[in-house]
């Protein structure tokens, strides 16, 4: 690792402002991304803004219609949390099958969207649920942030503060894992929701995870693996790599968006 | 680039409270085994897959390979040192490990220790096998073949309740 200043602000307000001011300053959440690639020297930030002294920065509320999520929030306490468990059990579900017990005790929902891996977890979720990712400076629609291979609509000097999910009627989130490092070969999360059917996709897409508009068409009609009869996924788009051809990915989004369409049903 | 300067924390470690002037860069798993002495913590891969570094953050199982002791700060830390004191009968998971050979080279063995404790703590003293295989997913071990392990936890969460 090379050196770095260490900061430690007490509020959003302060911890933005170090990020506007200082040249090349990265934020620090639970620091499993961050600190794996700044040991392998592919990232070499000057200042870490250290997030993990904000106060109100993690906890998970429901709030009327919408489970609201603090940035801070670590993966076990998603997976733990009885609110959550009431409100969207597919995230508790989801947030349970991130990485292992020690990853999840650190690693945290903000960090990970921020991050967005194309092979990560959350950002599945967040497209199909159609959730407000709230900024320190605004709110931005989910379909909004994500913007390819680790880009995001995040400026440089804006954090993520919480994240807001409408309450689906029904979702399920089905998880291929790469056996070796546990993130998604292939993820899909599919939400019911009063207006619209959302199936999102991790894992597979060379531009980051991405909606599936034929089948969430043909879902909307009918909410059942049947409604996905004769509908193929073209392999064109997916990513490729030692792990998996772009065919096989193909193919996994198919079976693992019936499972998941069965899965969402059984669970109501 | 700019020079590093020290930074203080304090922390405890193993209940015992720690002052230390670290560089920012320092790993939590650096300042126990290098500046503390503490070499029960091993480093099997330090790139966060391995759990052979796990110990306990305020109660809970974290890769000290992948935190700064800055994150530290203010926290108490558990290593596999601080479960049992010198010389006085050992804890229940590490008596289980020994009854069940739970262990051959013994690299892995810290870690999965810890990981053990924090198993119990979160799923309770009844734990079949396939919860234990699902909660080891981030300790690797190289040479058990993980059978006697998974043993060795359940019947340590077993002896905990006892305990
Ligand atoms: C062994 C291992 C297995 C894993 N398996 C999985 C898996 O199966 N699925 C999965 O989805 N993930 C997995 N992860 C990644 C894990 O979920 C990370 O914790 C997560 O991607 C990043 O979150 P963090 O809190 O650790 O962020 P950090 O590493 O601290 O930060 C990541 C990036 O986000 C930025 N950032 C952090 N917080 C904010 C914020 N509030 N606002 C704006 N920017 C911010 C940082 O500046 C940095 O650029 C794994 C990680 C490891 C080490
Ligand atoms: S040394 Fe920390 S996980 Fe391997
Ligand atoms: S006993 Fe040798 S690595 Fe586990």
């Amino acid at each position: 690792m090379y050196p770095f200043k260490f900061h430690r602000p007490a509020t959003v307000r302060q911890a933005a402002g170090l990020l506007g001011r200082l040249e090349d300053a990265k934020l620090l959440a639970g620091g499993h991304t961050l600190l794996p690639v700044m040991k392998q020297r592919l990232a070499s930030p000057a200042h870490l803004v250290d997030l993990s002294r904000i106060e109100g920065l993690a906890g998970i509320e429901a709030k009327g219609r919408s489970l609201a999520v603090g940035a801070m929030t670590t993966h076990a306490e998603v997976a733990d949390s009885g609110v959550v468990r009431a409100a969207i059990p597919a995230l508790a579900d989801l947030a349970g099958q991130i990485g292992d017990p020690a990853v999840r005790h650190r690693g945290t929902l903000g960090g990970s969207l921020a991050n967005n891996d194309p092979t990560a977890d959350y950002p599945a979720a967040c497209l199909a649920l159609d959730a407000t990712i709230v900024t320190s400076k605004r709110r931005i629609k989910a379909d909004d942030f994500f913007q390819g291979l680790f880009q995001t609509a995040l400026e440089p000097d804006e954090i993520i503060v919480r994240v807001l999910f409408p309450i689906p009627k029904k979702a399920a989130y089905v998880k291929f894992r790469n056996q070796a490092s546990r993130y998604a070969l292939v993820g899909v999360f599919v939400a019911r929701r009063p207006s619209e059917v959302r199936v999102a996709v991790t894992g597979a897409g060379t531009d980051g995870v991405f909606r599936m508009a034929a089948f969430e068409q043909a879902l909307k009609a009918r909410f059942a693996p049947k409604s996905l009869d004769g509908l193929t996924v073209p392999a064109e788009g997916l990513s490729s790599d030692i792990h998996a051809s772009a065919d096989y990915r193909a193919h996994l989004i198919g079976v693992l968006a019936r499972r998941v369409v069965e899965a969402a049903n059984k669970a109501v | 680039m700019t020079r590093p300067s020290l930074t203080k924390i304090s922390l405890t470690v193993n209940g015992k409270a720690i002052s230390a002037s670290v560089d920012p860069r320092t790993l939590l798993v650096t300042l126990l085994r290098e500046e503390l002495g503490l070499t029960g913590t091993h480093v099997g891969c330090d790139t966060s897959q391995c759990g052979a570094c796990v110990v306990h953050v305020d109660g809970k199982a974290v890769k000290s390979c992948t935190m700064l002791a800055l994150t530290a700060d203010g926290r108490a830390v558990v290593t596999i040192e601080g479960l049992a004191a010198e010389g006085a009968p050992l804890h229940p998971m590490q008596e289980a490990f020994r009854d069940n050979h739970g262990l051959q080279c013994g690299f892995c063995t810290p870690g999965m220790i810890m990981t053990a404790i924090d198993i119990v703590n979160r799923k309770g003293h009844e734990l079949d096998d396939r919860t234990i295989r699902d909660e080891l997913e981030g300790n690797l071990c190289r040479c058990t073949g993980y059978q006697n392990i998974v043993k060795s936890i359940a019947a340590g969460a077993k002896a905990m309740a006892s305990a």
